[in-house]
């Protein structure tokens, strides 16, 4: 069974954004706005977390793609009333959207607050209705959505190579993010498969998890030399 | 036949709420009937337009409603715990006071529910928590819990009542048919008493773990996350305290106010204040010393992400909050309550209230400031009330007294014939158990005499 997992190289990635805006598409996030913004109601299941590092005159800023960490021990499923959020066999944290009451502890237990709720009915522009990604839910009103590393693409991956009568490959499954990455810096793969590059740089000295403290297990890992 | 007519008075005195109905009460319910409906109408705004209507946001979570529901949760501690207590205590200055506890944790606890309800993304999926419930999730605890607490607070709040009721059905001229049913065909005999106070006792006893679990889980929802000053291991008996102070505190504002408005000054007397007001000053204590235990640990052991929530509460954002609630759970309670010429009826008014809202803002100050700074980097949230969750607030307490008005017209807020057993059998039960407790002499058949003062001072000289 794969236990699929991503790596973002800190020091390939140029901040661009790319990837933030390859997943609102992908995902039918709805565009934010500067109201939104202003009260804390945008989503953005993968984010840029601004580093700031030592003080004037030797700051360092410096800015982290940050998706779900589809943790191994993931706070966010042990608090859910309903088990509307789950962890797949294959790692991958989900959340069952027909099914959430959004009572919302989910997004207060996760340490790296990357659950995200629905506070209107999500809506486009009308020119924009027209190209939501029919592989992806829209979400209700009234309910918590999160970062799926594109589940969907798996599932249609799965399907293409069941069609073609094969394995499921390591192009087979991409997320949108790690797909658009212009720098190549972030990669995608089965961690348990210890030829995947996931699992070859995961092991790299420059390797680190966010808040690994807490024995969330993160399954996102960052490289960054210096660390 | 003394005691027959000092009993009709009592049920003269006692009854006279529910027979007579005056302009102040109508308005009373018509001024609350208002605001009550107000609430609605902001219910069912944010009903059809979704919880944006709120000020809650990324990474605030949770805010007022949240903090209303552990707050009206703690006010249901004022009630049957407290009666419980006193009644295996056999604490007989209990006898005015237990009904009119009991009464607000029944009540309070259905605006500890709505809370929840309100807190709701999806309020018409409710029952996913029965088809899909998840007993590893301290929600459902707390779901558990609570409508425990709620079903045995009802029960052991009815079960006093039944005499009551007979009573009524038997003197007042009014709702027949409803004491008739409740009544449950009461007729005072010795046997129906026997076995009425055997289950009373019986509930009595089950009903404290109960509500000691009801607030530890409430506890729980924070302390299981690894938030910082929420993953504390003194949660469950800091809430726990903090509920039945905040509890006795709305005990003694719904006292007095009972006694001002149907003049029961003879029946919830001075001491039952005083001992109510020494109780809370104890209260007041155990409270503030588990407020500096979680403080002092936090600051000492200064972690970063605890101090950067420590902070915000201490000189930060939520400073007022913090230091008001201080001012009102520690500062002015231990001024009125500590000193006997302060701990008058006002002095012992002003400290209720100010330990209510000081109460309310202590939860507060657990809920909003641990969400408001997250552990990453992201922007620091901040969280500003809306019309919504404040009118959700007005009414919900609305509601509450109205509830409570509501029942002090319908059943005596005294309970009748706890009163007439006080007088009947307490006085010589009491003065037996007393002598129970001293060594038994021997010197004159096995009577105990009483101290020989005389002989000891002529002794002694």
């Amino acid at each position: 069974m794969a236990k699929w997992g991503m790596v973002i190289d800190l020091d390939k990635c140029t901040a661009c954004q790319a990837c933030v805006i390859a997943c609102q598409a992908e995902n039918n996030i709805p565009n934010s706005d500067p109201e939104a913004a202003r009260t804390g109601r945008n989503i953005h299941w993968m984010e840029m977390l601004p580093m700031v590092e030592e003080e004037y005159p030797h700051l360092r800023m410096r800015l982290m793609p940050r998706p779900c960490m589809h943790c191994e021990k993931p706070p966010c499923i042990k608090v859910c009333p309903v088990n509307a959020t789950q962890i797949s066999s294959e790692g991958i944290v989900g959340q069952i959207n027909a099914r959430c009451i959004g009572c919302r502890y989910c997004t207060t237990a996760c340490p790296y607050t990357v659950k995200y709720f629905n506070w209107f009915k999500p809506k486009w522009p009308e020119v924009m209705e027209h190209q939501l990604n029919p592989d992806v839910q829209v979400r209700y009103i009234g309910v918590v959505e999160k970062c799926t590393f594109c589940h969907h693409r798996l599932q249609k991956g799965r399907d293409l190579a069941r069609y073609e009568g094969r394995e499921l490959g390591p192009d087979d499954y991409m997320p949108a993010c790690v797909q658009t990455c212009p720098a190549d810096a972030m990669y995608f793969g089965d961690l348990d498969n210890p030829k995947s590059s996931v699992a070859i740089l995961s092991k790299s000295k420059r390797a680190f998890h966010l808040l690994e403290d807490l024995g969330t297990h993160p399954k996102v890992t960052y490289l960054s030399e210096g660390v | 036949m003394d005691l027959k007519k000092t009993f009709e008075h009592d049920e003269e005195v006692l009854l006279r709420p529910i027979r007579e109905v005056n302009r102040n009460y109508y308005i009373t319910v018509a001024v609350l009937s208002l605001i009550v409906a107000w609430a609605f109408f902001a219910y069912f705004y944010q009903f059809k337009w979704g919880l944006g209507v709120t000020g809650l946001n990324r990474p605030v979570y949770w805010g007022f409603y949240i903090t209303n529901f552990v707050f009206f949760i703690g006010i249901s501690h004022a009630g049957t715990l407290i009666s419980a207590i006193l009644r295996i205590a056999q604490a007989e200055w209990r006898r005015a006071i237990t009904r009119s506890a009991e009464v607000i944790t029944v009540m309070v606890i259905f605006f500890g529910v709505a809370s929840i309800l309100m807190d709701l993304g999806r309020p018409d999926r409710i029952f996913n928590i029965i088809e899909s419930g998840r007993f590893q999730s301290p929600l459902l605890w707390d779901v558990t819990s609570i409508t425990c607490y709620l079903t045995a607070s009802t029960v052991y709040l009815y079960l006093p009542l039944i005499p009551d009721i007979a009573i009524m059905r038997d003197k007042v001229n009014k709702r027949k048919w409803l004491y008739n049913v409740l009544s449950l065909g009461w007729t005072g005999t010795p046997k129906q008493f026997k076995r009425l106070e055997l289950v009373i006792s019986v509930m009595a006893i089950l009903v404290i773990p109960v509500a000691v679990s009801v607030h530890t889980v409430v506890s729980f929802v924070f302390a299981m996350t690894v938030q910082p000053m929420w993953h504390s291991a003194i949660f469950g008996p800091y809430f726990v305290v903090g509920a039945i102070y905040s509890g006795i505190a709305a005990l003694i504002i719904a006292m007095a106010l009972i006694r001002w408005v149907y003049k029961l000054d003879n029946y919830l007397k001075d001491i039952h204040f005083q001992n109510l007001g020494l109780l809370l000053f104890v209260m007041t204590l155990l409270w503030t010393y588990f407020t500096f235990s979680e403080y002092l640990t936090t600051f000492y052991g200064a972690e970063p992400t605890h101090m950067a929530v420590f902070w915000s509460k201490f000189s930060g954002e939520y400073m007022v909050e913090f230091w008001g609630m201080i001012v009102c759970c520690f500062v002015i309670p231990v001024i009125f309550l500590s000193n006997r010429k302060l701990r008058t009826m006002t002095g012992m008014m002003i400290s209720s209230i100010a330990i209510t809202i000081g109460m309310w803002l202590e939860r507060f100050i657990i809920v909003v400031p641990t969400l408001a700074n997250p552990r990453l980097p992201y922007e620091r949230g901040a969280y500003h009330p809306s019309w919504v969750e404040l009118s959700l607030l007005a009414g919900c307490f609305a509601f509450f007294i109205l509830l409570y008005v509501l029942f002090t017209k319908f059943f005596p807020i005294v309970s009748i014939w706890e009163i007439q057993e006080g007088r009947q059998h307490a006085v010589s039960e009491v003065s037996e158990r007393v002598r129970t407790y001293l060594p038994d002499d021997h010197t004159d058949g096995g009577e105990t005499q009483p101290f020989p003062t005389e002989q000891m001072e002529s002794a002694r000289s």
